[in-house]
């Protein structure tokens, strides 16, 4: 691995950080799509910064960005408070306009600067070491890294410093507010941190990656911990993992490495998605088929309990409706449990089932209360 | 000077991005009353492994090629969005933000491998993410028609189907319709309109041709019907106003100008559509603050009044409060 491959991966994972901590608390708030909108809008601060100062490397881009971020957020909020039109709505027709404006600016003014639209989309992260950092004479290693390494100081110190703040405003906004934590503050903290961090990643891997990083590892860690701190953590630990996985793997293929992170994100998700121990697609499809099958050893031994002179196999499954292959499972599991026992050609109660029975009886929905129900996600929307 | 007008180019960008505009715009309408505005901005994006799988397979160029191509890739990733919603805690937005990134990485993954092909001038691939609506081909606009027009006679065929769908689900499945089926049939008209346009105006500014002709026609009417035509109306307008102005000024992109105009129909919308308009909202806020002062002043007024007089009924809130707003299904 040469030096190069290093710097590169050492930006991405870098990169992959600082995303993450802001996107944690966009995922929660579930406004995970102001990344996207921020993403792009940074654009016009650095197109107004950059007609104000004349260059692209001044620190007024760090304010431009900053400022237009928080102005996107503004608008949204405007337009949502006027009740006309709704926040999903808001988001869509802001972005596309501060977006169109700074296209607009470029090419009718700045046609020949090295300021284009690919870059923003797409960012290059290969040409990261190339340039560097130097400060009274000395090499601080890739620009990018520099950039990027401040930027993640300021959001784990912002997260350090207001971390109960960001919790309760983002778990309670009600509850924030009765204690004068203002969340109106904290929010707009949190679009500052993101403004800014898009603005760092943009030009090392582009406004879709950033989407992408902001998005991706804390939707995967939300599916694998209940914790705001475990999210925290790992969602810092699995963009870290994207960002080397996709490097890899764009080095493998000689494709973009953009891209490469973008996908290794979406194949983690996916894979995190099917396998997670409580939330994910083959846990959850367990839980329902254990369910159904307590549910019907409850109707099974309800319906014995019923009778008490005991009931065939093949008569069992005809009242209850159940077809002959559903019975025969549900039969043998019970009577595994121990709830029911063959006496003859007959299916009778234990005395396990009958105190069973009799216990549903009693207490109907005890379901309700179930340990496999409380273990359900809870339904979305 | 208007000499521009009878350019034959002009007229084949125009009628592009009117084409892109009415579809886009008609669409939109259920797109924004199903809280799915930013559908359009994930699939617009989630389109490009699509555009490059089609080029890949069939080395063909060809703008309706790529565009089923397109369809195709935002279609899956349309049902990835829904069914990741539906089937675990991962909420709308989320979904719709890892699907874009995901898609949209594949999909640059796999542009880099086509610019290593020897026959792969990139240009008419590239367009589909800035969108270039100056290279618009008599032949591009003619395949925008007609997938156009087969998304219109779909929306007019299952017009009542789709209006108590977006207005009222449940009663829908109680009726016995089949509700999933059609939400992937209107989702799928959805993604048909988006990448129509992807051509003219890109992945980025799609968004804007889905959401804000919609949202500027909500607040002139409370009919679907009429808000739909009204969508069209204004996404049509955008397209040739846009494509008109790009072309008066130099270098002026036609995307972003159809963006822009589109944006101010919305902004002229949100001030001055009748009742709902905030110009007229804060007019009537003044004359009820009136009335009340006027009665505050009038001697035969007391507080203890029991509201039969007309002062008091006028001094309620007026019937569109921001709750009545919309057809929320909730």
């Amino acid at each position: 691995m040469t030096a190069a491959q290093l710097e590169i991966q050492l930006v991405a994972v870098v990169v992959a950080v600082a995303c993450a901590i802001p996107g944690v608390f966009l995922v929660l708030r579930r406004m995970a799509l102001m990344s996207d909108a921020i993403g792009h809008t940074v654009l016009l601060g650095i197109v107004l910064a950059f007609f104000i100062q004349g260059d692209l490397d001044s620190p007024l881009l760090a304010v431009g960005a900053a400022l237009v971020g928080l102005l996107t957020t503004l608008m949204v909020e405007m337009l949502r408070r006027t009740g006309l039109v709704r926040e999903d709505a808001a988001i869509g027709l802001v972005f596309p306009l501060l977006f169109s404006i700074a296209v607009i600016l470029i090419s009718r003014y700045a046609g020949d600067v090295h300021l284009d639209t690919d870059a923003v989309l797409l960012g290059e992260l290969a040409f990261a070491p190339f340039n560097r950092f130097e400060l009274v004479g000395l090499d601080f290693g890739p620009r990018a890294l520099v950039q990027m390494g401040t930027v993640l100081l300021v959001n784990v110190m912002l997260v350090a410093l207001f971390y109960k703040e960001l919790k309760i405003a983002t778990f309670d906004p009600a509850l924030a507010a009765a204690l004068g934590l203002a969340p109106g503050v904290v929010h707009a903290l949190l679009m500052t941190s993101v403004s800014i961090t898009a603005l760092g990643a943009f030009d090392a891997v582009g406004s879709i990656l950033v989407v992408g990083l902001m998005i991706g590892p804390p939707t995967t860690a939300y599916l694998l911990t209940e914790e705001l701190w475990g999210m925290l953590w790992l969602s810092g630990v699995i963009g870290a993992l994207a960002a080397i996985g996709g490097y890899w793997l764009a080095f493998a293929l000689d494709a973009s490495i953009a891209g490469s992170i973008a996908t290794t994100i979406g194949a983690i998700f996916a894979i995190v998605l099917a396998l997670a121990p409580s939330h994910g697609l083959i846990a959850a499809a367990h839980r329902r088929s254990r369910l159904r099958r307590s549910l019907a050893h409850a109707i099974l031994v309800a319906h014995l309990d019923g009778d008490a002179r005991g009931s065939s196999v093949s008569r069992l499954g005809g009242g209850l409706g159940w077809s002959e292959q559903f019975t025969q499972r549900i039969v043998l599991g019970a009577e595994r449990a121990g709830l029911v026992a063959r006496l003859s050609d007959d299916l009778v109660l234990t005395p396990r089932g009958r105190s069973l029975a009799q216990r549903r009886s009693l207490h109907e929905h005890e379901y309700a209360g179930d340990e496999t129900l409380r273990q359900a996600p809870p339904a979305s929307g | 000077m208007f000499d521009f007008l009878l350019d034959s180019t002009l007229r084949t960008i125009a009628l592009g991005t009117a084409t892109l505009g009415l579809v886009s715009g008609m669409l939109g309408t259920f797109a924004v009353l199903r809280r799915q505005s930013l559908l359009g901005d994930a699939m617009s994006h989630a389109s490009l492994p699509g555009i490059a799988a089609a080029f890949m397979l069939t080395g063909s160029k060809a703008s309706l090629v790529l565009v089923l191509g397109a369809a195709t890739a935002g279609w899956i990733g349309t049902l990835v969005v829904m069914g990741i919603t539906r089937s675990t805690r991962v909420k709308d937005d989320a979904a719709l933000g890892i699907v874009l990134a995901s898609f949209f990485g594949l999909g640059l993954v796999m542009l880099t491998f086509i610019q290593r092909r020897p026959d792969a001038a990139q240009a008419g691939l590239n367009r589909f993410l800035f969108g270039q609506a100056a290279t618009l081909l008599v032949s591009d606009v003619v395949v925008m028609v007609g997938l156009g027009a087969v998304v219109l006679a779909v929306l007019a065929l299952f017009w009542k189907e789709f209006a108590l769908l977006t207005f009222d689900p449940d009663l829908a499945h109680t009726l016995g319709l089949p509700v999933r089926r059609l939400d992937v049939l209107l989702t799928t008209l959805i993604v048909l309109a988006i990448v129509i346009g992807l051509q003219a105006v890109g992945v980025v500014l799609m968004s804007a041709a889905i959401v804000a002709p919609a949202a500027a026609a909500r607040q002139w009417t409370d009919r679907l019907g009429r808000m739909t035509l009204l969508a069209g109306l204004f996404g049509a307008l955008a397209g040739v106003s846009g494509a008109l102005v790009s072309a008066a000024i130099p270098r002026m992109p036609t995307g972003p100008t159809v963006v822009v105009m589109d944006s101010i129909i919305v902004i002229v919308s949100l001030l001055v559509a009748p009742e709902r308009g905030l110009v007229w909202r804060a007019v009537r806020f003044r004359q009820q603050r009136q009335r009340l002062v006027d009665a505050m002043h009038d001697p035969s007024w007391s507080p203890m009044a029991s509201g039969h007089d007309e002062g008091a009924t006028t001094l309620a809130p007026p019937a569109r409060g921001r709750d009545a707003d919309h057809g929320e299904r909730s």
